[in-house]
């Protein structure tokens, strides 16, 4: 893309608005995606992420299209959930996952029960299915003030998550923290809904902060040109960067440098100790 | 005798109502080396997590004594660690330090020097930096220990900490085991080699779901103990009676 059409790209106050969403988006949720992926729950942002639907439909349904209150719905209806499947892995025989499973269907067959009992409604699809054109000035606040609040969250935690990823025993029983730590995955799951970035920095990065940075750009540049590729080629966007994703992900499983279908190639060739 | 630091009052832990450690009575005492022996299944790391306070007693009770659950250190099974999650050797080592430095604490110089210490003491200095995953089965272990060493505990519990270790590793552990039993700590250790026991610890409690016998090393690993201990089964009854042993005592 050469600067000047850079610049006309830019001209377009949609197109900055959902640029800058899109950064929020993908600053806010890598490193989550990351925690998701070492933990082996990649599939479980993708369940939550279903499991917003009820309380965003509520939320439609009762304020009438209001980001924020389709935000705090969707918001409670996931803490719902992952608190609701932690605490049943904690107090029964079965795992967290089959737990989270179950409770998710049932949060995704109530949502589709309000959305279609509220009458079809292309705006609420636009939201659920996310057009970053649609996005309104406030909408784009809130995004950035959640990525915000997300990434201090995640600073603040590091250490007992490191600790819990690594030995949750352990953690228990030098500080009683397990109860909180645990949760606070359960809570920062709900925002965690992009896998693939982490899946892709996995390949290129050993160690953990590696491993967030590398994903945060991974998610802003896909993003990015994810937009470009939705503008020029006259397709949905959501799908677009999604797509370019898939790209990074092609190249990254092949081509890594940890792990990928080249790295086990060549890794025949060994150091003296 | 010295004091007890731990007194188990008819212990019972176990599993949707079955005993995996039934009706144990004993005390460990202040600065002892316990070991802990018996048959596969035969409770003896449920026992430690009835210690450690990961498990509630069914029935009966431990006490402390005013010992803190967090004056109680865990070595556990490597098994019970995930060990490909991208932590670096002085991250799991530092964490030792929790009561300390907690969730935002900094690690100061002097710290930082307690940390070298119990690195260079488990053979480790200069592996900082070096990602869990890549570590062998005895390296890990001895950082584990390191971890277990900064944690300054007055009590112990080692879950079979010389499992897949190699025999000169096992021998600089059971040093350093040795020396902090010497410095105070009260050592409890979940072990298989039955020889290295009777030359290490002088107590053992011989474990078959119920106490065979617990004391002095010597008797305890008499050759009738020893037989009892394998008679006992291994079953889990889905259809046990319901134990009535609080009425025939």
């Amino acid at each position: 893309m050469s600067i000047d059409s850079a610049g006309s790209f830019l001209a377009d106050e949609t197109m900055r608005r959902a640029l800058v969403a899109c950064i929020a988006v993908a600053v806010g949720s890598a490193p989550i995606g990351v925690f998701l992926t070492l933990r082996r729950m990649s599939l479980m942002g993708d369940a939550l992420s279903h499991a917003l639907l009820p309380g965003v439909a509520v939320g439609f349904v009762f304020a009438g299209g209001s980001m924020l209150a389709m935000m705090v719905g969707g918001f409670v209806a996931g803490l719902v959930v992952a608190l609701g499947a932690g605490a049943l892995s904690r107090f029964t025989a079965q795992k967290e996952d089959a737990h989270l499973a179950a409770l998710f269907v049932v949060a995704l067959a109530t949502g589709v029960v309000i959305v279609t009992s509220a009458g079809q409604d292309d705006e609420l699809l636009h939201i659920l299915f996310g057009s970053p054109f649609a996005l309104q000035p406030a909408n784009v606040v809130v995004l950035a003030a959640i990525a915000t609040v997300t990434l201090i969250g995640l600073a603040l935690l590091l250490r007992p998550l490191i600790m819990e990823c690594f030995d949750p025993v352990f953690l228990r029983s030098v500080s009683g923290w397990s109860g909180p730590a645990h949760y606070a995955v359960g809570t920062l799951l709900a925002l965690g809904l992009m896998i693939l970035p982490a899946v892709c920095a996995r390949y290129w990065r050993r160690d953990l902060l590696g491993m967030m940075a590398l994903s945060i750009i991974i998610g802003v540049l896909g993003l990015l040109a994810g937009l470009a590729l939705a503008v020029r080629a006259g397709i949905e966007p959501g799908p677009a960067i999604v797509l370019v994703l898939a790209g990074f992900f092609v190249v990254s499983f092949s081509l890594g440098r940890h792990g990928s279908l080249f790295a086990r190639r060549t890794s025949r060739v060994h150091l003296e100790a | 005798m010295n004091a007890p630091l731990v007194t188990l009052d008819n212990v019972t832990l176990g599993y949707e109502r079955h005993p995996a450690v039934h009706h144990l009575g004993g005390a460990i005492e202040r600065g002892a080396m316990l070991a802990v022996v018996g048959p596969n299944g035969g409770g003896k790391s449920t026992l430690i997590a009835g210690l450690a306070g990961q498990m509630r007693p069914m029935q009966g009770s431990v006490d402390l004594h005013g010992l803190a659950r967090r004056g109680i250190a865990v070595m556990p099974q490597r098994t019970m660690v995930h060990e490909d999650f991208p932590i670096s050797v002085l991250e799991v080592v530092t964490s030792g330090l929790w009561r300390r430095i907690g969730p935002w604490g900094r690690i100061g110089s002097d710290l930082r020097a307690r940390i070298d210490v119990a690195l260079a003491r488990v053979h480790l200095a200069g592996f900082e930096r070096r990602a869990v995953a890549t570590l062998s089965r005895g390296q890990l272990q001895r950082v584990l220990f390191a971890r277990m060493l900064l944690q300054d505990a007055p009590l112990v519990l080692l879950d079979e900490p010389f499992t897949a270790v190699d025999s000169a590793t096992t021998h600089h552990m059971l040093r350093l085991i040795h020396e902090i039993n010497e410095a105070g700590t009260t050592v409890v250790a979940v072990l298989h080699d039955l020889d290295q026991v009777r030359s290490h610890f002088s107590q053992t409690l011989l474990l078959a779901r119920h106490a065979i016998a617990w004391g002095p090393t010597g008797e305890v690993l008499g050759r009738d103990n020893l037989e009892a201990a394998q008679r006992l089964s291994e079953a889990w009854d889905e259809d046990a009676a319901r134990c009535l042993w609080e009425d025939a005592a």
